[in-house]
């Protein structure tokens, strides 16, 4: 488990590729500098996307981990 | 890697209208200007009202519409045209009307979803794509 303070989560379990990336970017563009954001995603998708999309975007991956019924937790730190 | 993706969109089969949603999608996300030409049945499939037209499966999934709805609504399947609604608000997304398309199915700019931009010939698509990734679907 992270111990970075997350500011916001977004539960995008159960939704369908995109959509876990477009709700992180939605949320991501509403975000203030230096806010941490967790998305939770169930889409397989989402292991490479996420990390492609926040390198391309050129916020920070803080990390990523794995949750119970397997779903992943990508913790993105907005950097700009 | 090009930063344009060009999309001719002339299937309105279920299958390939959400296969070029999630194509636009994933394009702006990430950082790619879209641009759509919409044609003969990609065109149709964007007459008002999209979102409760009926499911049009290709040959190769014939008669399996009900099943396939029942799958997409399982799964929270998007609907194809909300792929491109969120393309359009996270990114650079045009579509574009064919001309020739409107004339032979006596549609109006104002029969289409509000999401299509503008009717356009196939030379101005040539040249607002030039130097894109472009693909037909």
């Amino acid at each position: 488990m992270t111990t970075v303070p997350i500011t916001q989560e977004i539960d995008a379990r159960g939704s369908f590729c995109p959509g876990p990336l477009m709700e992180l970017i939605r949320t991501i563009k509403s975000a203030q500098v230096g806010d941490v954001l967790a998305v939770l995603s169930s889409d397989p998708g989402s292991a490479k996307d996420i990390p492609a999309w926040v390198a391309k975007a050129n916020h920070e991956l803080v990390g990523l981990e794995e949750v119970e019924g397997g779903a992943t937790r990508f913790i993105v730190r907005k950097t700009h | 890697m090009s930063e344009k993706l060009a999309m001719i969109l002339e299937s309105g089969t279920t299958d390939k209208l959400m296969a070029a949603s999630i194509l636009a999608a994933g394009a702006a996300a990430m950082g790619k200007e879209v641009t759509v030409f919409l044609t003969f049945g990609g065109l149709n499939a964007f007459r008002k009202g999209a979102e409760n037209a009926p499911m049009v499966m290709p040959d190769e999934f014939a008669g399996m519409e009900a099943q396939m709805a029942q799958i997409m609504q399982a799964k929270q399947v998007p609907h194809w045209l909300k792929n491109f609604k969120d393309a359009k608000e996270i990114g650079e997304v045009h579509l574009y009307a064919c001309g020739a398309t409107m004339d032979m199915f006596d549609l109006k700019k104002e029969d289409l979803e509000p999401l299509v931009e503008e009717v356009v010939g196939v030379a101005t698509f040539i040249q607002k794509s030039e130097g894109a990734q472009t693909v037909f679907i």
